[in-house]
């Protein structure tokens, strides 16, 4: 990749960690794990790979985004207010009363948000009705869906892996936040769902296992998803739960729960300082 | 009186008789087609029919991201197991968003037969009712089905749609017309009002006759949308009669009965007797014989409409 894309989706993946945790911080509540492991993809999706005009929110053959893990709202909120969505000074009223920023993502309120989700294991399936649509429709617009690990316990996964693959759905790219660990502690020990990458090749997709973030591997998974036809792609996107903040990394603790003060201000330092 | 049709019939012969007016709606099913009778509509449009196979809750997320792309989409199955099984996925994923996905349940309720109490669902409209901004339709007979799923086509949101496997007569006057969220008064009365829904409503009017013979004069309301409820044709009715019965196919909790003994108490309160699937199970039978184990009767309402006169003494 050229330097200067490289340099251009560094900062932007530094601008959605930064907003994720302002929001989180100021809320006293949120996602952060989460939220970082998925910024370097959400950088490379609205940066370098998705059509999408912030002036035009619902224009109908634009790609779309489902975050099926819906929790980690506060990186895709950062992106889309990066991106020109809405203002990001909005990003500090996450999840306060009265704000458009909710918990959860909210198709109805928020520019750019393509599915209200929350509830695991439902954005995919709603992810499918939209490619579904797409080939209705014969538009070429592509769907990108979100997926966590521990999200892929839940049976409703599976059963929209089968739909995706029994409809050709070749427009349509699952990206596993593959970080390891949910609530209850790892993904291994809680609930095995592994090896991911088998299993969708299973149910009949192609799988691509990457890191999820180095942006040339990136690159040339949605290059690759893009390539095959008469099926959709799974990228498996190994990630760091709480990427880029020295304590919160690999720490199943900080899954759900937000930083302190001095606990930011240490996070922006850290975040700035490796940029 | 035409020949009895079962309201199933009715929607998969709506569907399939609209789809030529109205070209942008498609049809999900999961695995039923034959029996939720969609299959009509799949025969006719092939390239507009999706079977999402024996996943329901896949089935809603699939309709409600098919609704977000600017479908309006209709994804049936039982209503055990759209209801039932996928009440979660119609309530984040379609309720909450508002997006435009009719459920179009078949074999709901206690006709179901055979099947037995895992396919009885007499729990739909009660989940169905507390999700937010949520229409629910229970036709009475063939035409109030073709009317209903036209409605649901032409008034964006979400609509559960409550179909019967058993085949029921007409009870719609000549020259009919359906309007979404009103109540049809089909017999005047001045001592008890039966206000009944689906199946109950050829019986309610049974019983209005039954109780004429009697000496009693009874009102009968056919109340196919239960949500948004026409609440003014109800309260006005109890105001006139002092007395109220509700008949249905469901649960005597939270459905038609539930529904009007709330908007009474707020508007009207009179004494309110229910006649539905008292608190229990279903069981394997014939439809005559479960109709009358579970009180699903003429007869059972002339008791409960008399029942209601005691009270309000």
């Amino acid at each position: 990749m050229e330097t200067t894309k490289l340099e251009m989706l560094k900062e932007k993946a530094l601008n959605i960690r930064l907003g994720a945790l302002e929001g989180i911080h100021a809320a006293s509540s949120g996602h952060p794990g989460g939220s970082l492991a998925i910024a370097d993809i959400l950088a490379y999706l609205y940066f370098a790979e998705m059509n999408v005009d912030p002036a035009n929110p619902k224009d109908e053959n634009r790609d779309r985004l489902v975050l099926s893990k819906g929790h980690t709202a506060p990186a895709l909120y950062a992106a889309l207010a990066e991106k020109g969505f809405f203002d990001k000074d909005i990003l500090k009223t996450l999840r306060k009363f009265g704000s458009i920023l909710q918990g959860h993502p909210d198709m109805k309120h928020i520019p750019g948000i393509d599915m209200s989700t929350g509830s695991l294991g439902q954005g995919f399936s709603a992810a499918c009705g939209i490619a579904l649509a797409g080939k209705i429709d014969g538009k070429d617009y592509r769907v990108y869906s979100i997926l966590g690990d521990g999200e892929s316990e839940e049976g409703q996964i599976w059963e929209a892996a089968m739909f995706g693959a029994h409809y050709k759905l070749d427009n349509l790219v699952a990206i596993v936040d593959n970080n390891g660990l949910q609530i209850d502690g790892k993904v291994t020990e809680v609930m095995n769902p592994t090896p991911l990458d088998e299993k969708f090749a299973a149910f009949g997709w192609n799988v691509i296992n990457i890191d999820g973030h180095d942006f040339d591997r990136i690159a040339d998974a949605l290059a690759s998803a893009r390539a095959v036809k008469g099926k959709p792609t799974a990228i498996i996107a190994k990630c760091v739960k709480g990427k880029g903040v020295s304590y919160m990394e690999d720490q199943v603790g900080w899954h759900g729960s937000a930083p302190k003060d001095d606990q930011y201000e240490q996070a922006v330092a850290e975040l700035k300082a490796n940029a | 009186m035409a020949d009895k049709i079962a309201t199933r019939e009715a929607y998969g012969n709506a569907l399939a008789s609209l789809g030529e007016k109205y070209t942008d709606f498609v049809v999900l099913d999961a695995d039923l087609a034959a029996a939720t009778k969609t299959g009509t509509f799949k025969k006719k449009f092939p390239e507009r029919f999706f079977d999402c196979g024996i996943a329901e809750g896949n089935m809603v997320g699939v309709a409600a991201g098919l609704a977000a792309s600017g479908k309006t989409v209709f994804a049936s199955s039982f209503a055990m197991f759209a209801a039932g099984r996928a009440f979660e996925q119609i309530r984040n994923s379609v309720g909450y968003p508002k997006l435009n996905v009719k459920i179009g349940a078949t074999h709901a309720g206690i006709s179901v037969g055979e099947d037995g109490a895992t396919h009885q669902c007499n729990e739909d409209i009660a989940l169905m009712r507390t999700i937010p901004g949520m229409t629910i339709v229970n036709p009475a007979d063939a035409i109030e089905a073709q009317a209903a799923v036209e409605a649901a086509i032409t008034t964006y949101g979400p609509f559960y749609l409550r179909f019967g496997r058993a085949a029921v007569p007409n009870v719609c006057p000549e020259g009919y017309k359906f309007e979404l969220g009103k109540g049809v008064k089909l017999a005047e009365g001045t001592d008890v009002t039966i206000v009944a829904t689906g199946l109950m409503v050829h019986l309610a009017l049974e019983a209005a006759e039954a109780l004429k013979a009697e000496g009693i004069s009874a009102e009968v309301i056919n109340i196919h949308t239960i949500k948004p409820l026409d609440k003014d044709i109800i309260a006005s009715s109890a105001a006139k009669t002092g007395a109220v019965v509700t008949a249905e196919e469901h649960s005597v909790i939270g459905g038609l009965g539930g529904a009007v003994c709330e908007a009474l108490a707020e508007t009207c309160p009179v004494p309110v007797v229910r006649v539905g699937v008292e608190d229990r199970f279903g069981m394997s039978g014939k439809v005559p014989e479960l109709l009358a184990e579970y009180g699903l009767t003429t007869e059972n309402i002339v008791a409960n409409a008399k029942k209601a006169i005691d009270l309000k003494k």
